[in-house]
């Protein structure tokens, strides 16, 4: 008997390959690196090579075309303080939440020291560049650019690991408290050919440490670039870590980020996100609870307009008894804008008392903005309570009508009732100055299309 | 501590109770698939040149499809070439009433408890009953003539009412649709057909019990309901299958047209053969059913039990073209042992105020996995849309597995969508309540996932609904609403 | 002696909630027991019916029965009824439907007869009376939806159903405004009958008004520190349990923590 044969599937667009890619970012796999890591770059190459790039046939890049990014012909970055450079302190200021804390500040993915603020530390604690570590050899760190590839895996994290030259460093020595929060600043600056950087920072916390971190990206404008940054996230056990970021690039950018969180026992891990910049940004976030009674709250807000697209996918996986997870995304899209969000749970045989939820909810203030969703709950053991939600709507038309029976124009009537639907998830921000910062953007962005009286920041 | 999973495992696997097979004389064709095959199935049932076309349109389309492993399922290959794809019972029924019916398949009905005549006389439901394939006899034809209601099997459709029948086959399922859709599109034997005229409310339940009964065949039968302007129907559908130690595949079509203010509403109840408590054999359930509420005003409801096959693969949908339709989606699927079920809709919102509601109910038990899969669309044209979706699991025992994956995708910022869910394992408190007051934990466990699932048998026909009830192993017995 | 509970003790992991039980109740004796907090009141209700979440020893002789070796729906059919503190909701099960699988899978196991649904729907009519309930409440699914009140009545309901020898009220008065209160313990009296007994345990003197009991005690840190008769009740109510001596027996039960 003989069965049927089917005919290959036709590729037939003009996008370059990995290894193209790859060529043309200049990969030095010889360069001064540790032999472990240089290996770790050879095998993230061959591995990132046979996958290929995402399409929209992998259930994880299902509505984010990467046709967009993949046509320009990105270059590698500049060296830190070259010639021309545009970012200025009085840029640094504006985006700092507190002048006076310990910062980090890259360009294009490389250390500017000039930029950055290194604060008296409480002993234990190293706050420095991830390069700088590298040169001393990076001892210990190996298991962390040499992690075997998993089913979530892509080419882009693989690329960050090719590429990857510079980026944080932060680690807290057990019992350590940092309560100001440390504030890493990535900026992206072309004014050439597009560029593409490739940050990685490392955030390890130890047996009961605590420690506050915000990431901020922005950049020029004008040129085209490309950020594809890796964070990498390790709770030991009963460490609590608060993480924030705040995704602001220049419209033309392209933004692609993961930050990947390992907890231990008793450990807690909070991040909060808010994405307002971009052309396309897909923010991923990967937590895998391997101790237990670990917890994980993951929260984000997106506000996609214009063409801008917000991909936002979430991936929790409980791997340990009596873990924790709590979801809570929303997104406000306006004109074409595009929101995303692909949440995933993932409760392994070996987490019984998972206690687990998911909730997305969508505000779609325009005839052409469009929001997927795809909450998803994979279980494997029956000793769980998980939920999930998701919900896409408009704007409450009676509360909207109140308000302007009261005298509150159209406009700022519709910008109030938007700025209150966001302001949950501003509340979860624990950091009063980051919380002022943060409503300050978003109510700077939901206004801008009213007469600037409708929107205002807390109380 | 109980042990909660022995009752729970004795309660997921009770025995398949329809594992008979019926020495019935059968008239198949040579086993595999070709072009000559089809030819031979079609002229074996003398069908019209456009027909034969249709099918060739879609082998040759079918050929250049690879299989689609995108479920949440696993199973071994199937090989296409080692199914018979047409086997009738012989002689080949040409009936003029019930009692030329042969006696071995009266029998086998009898055994199914679904007496032909019994259904007839007592209960006013018309039935049609396909074998292997293919229609053996309906009932009540008569009755529904008066009113102009078409009630036949599918073959007898292509003969006597091609003008109505070619118009609408494939309006809904395109032979395109999907690798098990076009394949069944190519060789399907038999089916239902059903028309109900321009404002008749069809005066009575139609039914069709399908069987698989002879071994190494496929079933692919094909469904086609059109409801005209203002007209009302209620069908049923339940399947069984023999025990065999192979898998059998069984992929069948549905399409449902729904013309302006019609109200169609199909119900399932689901038993093929799961396979043993190993995870031998059983029935691969592929199906694609799908409607479409055309015309404004129409409604489609779909509710389904899925007890039974080794895989499940469905997802009966919803297109809401015309404004204000409706469609419904209420299922309760249960996967004991090794079974695999991934099933849910699929609601394409496309006019305007178009609402669609999504009940789901899983229960994983043994080593069953679960999912829900679901996608709810509302594309820019569907102003004022809404859905609303309810996805329950129940987990009983912990190497079962439930999951969840739905699909919203929203284009119109009028349009409210609305998706939640839960997954629990069966509540120790709802157990202890229950044994405190003297029941038994088996029948604890039975009456709390009745419980459960009692959202979705309340959408059910009455008949129905005891059947399915019983499926779950509760009697409710008279306390039910 | 119908109940007899010999150095009763429970634990949930490390943590031991019983320190020691004992007691004895007659047929047609009301016990209250009363305490504070945390003190094990609950915890000793779901051990006398089955409850599997305990590490349990000693000894309970129900009717010359080791209780202890019978599952929750043996130890219903021998004849004892929880009334639970908080009952818990089953979605999509009907009351009626219910309450007749209870009382006959009770009756089956002593060997008595079924009742059919149109003996049974009589029999729970009558009851119902005895509750003030009216009949739209038997087609709502268990406990779902049903307010406090009701939810505590739907006990007492079951009770006169069931009709056991031994039954055990944990804070049926909890959360009941005091129209509630009177209907629930009209339901209780009329089941009083010198082959029963019962066990009420309440945090409150005011239950004690309407179900007079014939012995008193007072449970502290997993233990009971005092029995009396029912002016115990009364004492407690103006004192408090501070004025009992029971001050080291509280800061111990504060140690170990509120039971579930």
């Amino acid at each position: 008997m003989t069965t049927v044969t089917s005919t290959a599937r036709t590729s037939a667009t003009a996008a370059p390959t990995v290894a193209e890619l790859l060529s043309r970012l200049g990969f030095r796999p010889s360069g001064p690196s540790p032999a472990w890591l240089t290996q770790a770059r050879h095998a993230s190459l061959g591995w990132a090579t046979a996958r290929g790039f995402p399409t929209l046939k992998d259930e994880d890049w299902k509505y984010t075309r990467l046709g967009p990014l993949l046509d320009v012909p990105f270059e590698r970055a500049g060296d830190g303080d070259g010639a021309g450079r545009r970012v200025s302190p009085a840029m640094i200021d504006a985006l700092t939440i507190d002048a006076a804390s310990t910062r980090l500040v890259f360009v294009n993915g490389l250390f500017a020291a000039e930029l950055s603020l290194l604060t008296d530390l409480p002993e234990g604690v190293t706050v420095t560049n991830l390069a700088s570590v590298l040169a001393e050899g990076g001892a210990g760190l190996e298991p962390f650019f040499s992690r075997p590839f998993g089913e979530y895996d892509h080419a882009f994290t693989a690329i960050n690991t090719v590429l990857a030259e510079d980026g944080a460093f932060i680690q807290v020595a057990a019992d350590a408290l940092i309560t100001a929060p440390i504030e890493l600043v990535f900026l992206s600056d072309a004014h050439g050919p597009p560029v593409m950087a490739n940050p990685r920072s490392l955030i390890l916390a130890g047996p009961r440490s605590r420690v506050a971190v915000v990431e901020t990206y922005a950049g020029t404008s004008g040129g085209v670039t490309c950020t594809n940054a890796v964070t990498q996230v390790v709770l030991d056990e009963g460490a609590r870590v608060e993480h924030y970021k705040i995704q602001d690039e220049p419209d033309a950018a392209f933004h692609l980020a993961l930050l990947d969180v390992r907890q231990g026992p008793g450990s807690r891990f909070s991040s909060g996100s808010v994405a307002l910049g971009s052309k396309i940004a897909r923010n991923e976030v990967r937590v895998r609870l391997e101790g237990e009674g670990a917890e994980a709250g993951i929260d984000g807000l997106y506000l996609p307009r214009g063409d801008q697209h917000h991909d936002n996918p979430i991936l929790i996986e409980h791997a340990a008894p009596r873990c924790t997870s709590r979801q809570l995304y929303k997104g406000i899209v306006d004109e074409r804008g595009h929101g995303v969000f692909n949440g995933r749970i993932i409760v392994w045989p070996d987490a019984p008392g998972t206690d687990a939820s998911q909730t997305n909810k969508n505000l779609l203030l325009s005839d052409h903005a469009e929001v997927d969703t795809r909450p998803r709950l994979e279980i494997l053991t029956d000793d769980v309570k998980c939920a999930h939600g998701a919900a896409v709507g408009a704007l409450d038309e009676e509360a909207l009508f109140y308000l302007r029976s009261r005298g509150v124009p159209y406009e700022a009537a519709r910008a109030l009732l938007t700025y209150a639907f966001a302001r949950e998830l501003l509340d979860l921000i624990e950091s009063e100055s980051l919380r002022t910062h943060v409503e300050t953007l978003v109510a700077g962005r939901l206004s801008t299309d009213s007469d600037g009286t409708g929107a205002h920041s807390g109380d | 501590m109980t042990d909660v999973s022995n009752d729970v495992r004795e309660f997921a696997s009770q025995e398949y109770q329809y594992g008979f097979s019926t020495d019935l004389d059968t008239d198949a064709v040579p086993k595999g698939l070709s072009e000559d095959v089809i030819r031979l199935i079609s002229a074996k049932k003398h069908e019209p040149d456009w027909l034969l076309e249709w099918r060739l349109r879609a082998y040759r389309h079918w050929i250049t499809l690879e299989e689609p492993h995108w479920q949440n399922v696993h199973y071994g290959p199937i090989d296409y070439q080692d199914i018979i794809y047409y086997a009738a019972p012989k002689p080949k029924p040409q009936l003029a009433s019930l009692d030329e019916v042969d006696p071995e398949l009266r029998t086998m009905f009898d055994k199914l408890g679904i007496s032909l005549a019994e259904q007839e006389r007592l209960s006013g439901v018309a039935v049609d009953a396909i074998v292997d394939s293919v229609s053996v006899a309906t009932t009540f034809k008569r009755k529904l003539a008066d009113v102009g209601v078409i009630f036949c099997s599918f073959s007898e459709a292509v003969q006597n009412h091609p003008e109505l029948v070619r118009p609408y086959l494939g309006s809904v399922v395109p032979y395109r649709d999907n690798y098990f859709a076009t394949l069944n599109s190519a060789v399907f034997t038999d089916g239902s057909f059903c028309f109900i005229p321009k404002g008749v409310h069809c005066p009575m339940e139609l039914s069709t019990y399908f069987r698989i009964n002879a071994a190494d065949t496929g079933q692919f039968e094909r469904t086609l309901i059109v409801a005209e302007e203002g007209a009302e129907v209620s069908y049923l559908e339940g399947c069984t299958a023999p025990m065999r130690d192979k898998n059998q595949l069984h992929a069948a079509v549905v399409e449902l047209v729904a013309l302006e203010g019609a109200r169609i509403k199909y119900s399932t109840v689901q038993n093929w053969y799961p396979g043993d408590a190993d995870g031998r054999g059983g029935i691969y359930n592929f199906v694609t059913k799908r409607g479409k509420c055309a015309g404004a005003n129409s409604k489609i409801s779909w509710t389904q039990v899925e007890t039974g096959s080794a895989i499940t693969w469905k997802y009966p949908g919803v297109i809401l073209q015309g404004d204000n339709s409706v469609g419904e989606f209420y299922s309760v699927a249960l996967t004991a042992n090794h079974q695999q079920a991934d099933t849910g809709t699929k609601m394409i919102h496309i006019g305007k105020n178009t609402h669609s509601t999504i009940v789901s109910k899983a229960i994983s038990a043994g080593h069953g996995q679960n999912t829900y899969r679901g996608l709810v669309k509302t594309l820019r044209s569907a102003e004022g849309a809404r859905n609303h979706t309810r996805c329950d699991s129940l987990l009983l025992g912990s190497d079962s597995g439930a999951h969840t994956f739905p699909y919203i995708e929203v284009k119109h910022p009028s349009a409210q969508v609305e998706h939640e869910a839960s997954t629990s394992k069966i509540s120790e408190d709802q157990l202890f309540y229950c044994r405190q007051r003297g029941i038994s934990e088996e029948d604890a466990v039975s009456m709390i996932v009745n419980g459960f699932c009692r959202e979705v048998f309340k959408e059910l026909p009455m008949e129905f609904a005891v059947e399915a009830q019983r499926l779950l192993s509760v009697s409710l017995e008279g306390s039910v609403g | 002696m119908m109940l007899k509970i010999e150095n009763l003790h429970a634990q949930i992991g490390d943590n031991e909630i019983l320190r020691g039980v004992n007691l004895e109740v007659a047929a047609g004796e009301v016990h209250a027991i009363m305490g504070p907090n945390g003190s094990g009141k609950s915890t000793l209700a779901n051990v006398l019916a089955g409850h599997e979440a305990y590490g349990i020893t000693g000894t309970v002789r129900f009717e010359d029965e080791d209780l202890l070796a019978l599952s929750p729906e043996d130890r219903a059919a021998a004849g004892l009824f929880l009334a639970f503190q908080h009952p818990v909701e089953i979605p999509g099960v009907g009351n009626l439907y219910f309450l007749r699988m209870a009382f006959n899978s009770v009756r089956r196991r002593r060997g008595l007869e079924e009742l059919d649904v149109m003996g049974f729907l009589a029999l729970a009519q009558e009851r119902m009376k005895l509750v003030e309930m009216d009949r739209s409440f038997m087609s709502r699914s268990v406990n779902e939806g049903f307010s406090g009140g009701e939810k505590k009545r739907n006990e007492i309901l079951q009770m006169t159903i069931l009709e056991p020898k031994l039954a055990i009220l944990d804070e049926t008065d909890s959360g009941l405004d005091i129209d509630a209160l009177r209907i629930v313990a009209g339901g209780v009296n009329a089941l009083r009958r010198p082959d029963r007994a019962m066990i009420v345990i309440t945090h409150h003197q005011r239950l004690l008004d309407y179900i007079v009991p014939d012995r008193v005690h007072v449970m502290a840190g997993g233990r009971i520190v005092r029995s009396g008769d029912k002016d115990l009740a009364l004492e407690l109510e103006e004192h408090g349990y501070a004025d009992l001596g029971l001050e080291v027996a509280s800061d111990r039960s504060a140690s170990v923590g509120a039971t579930p």
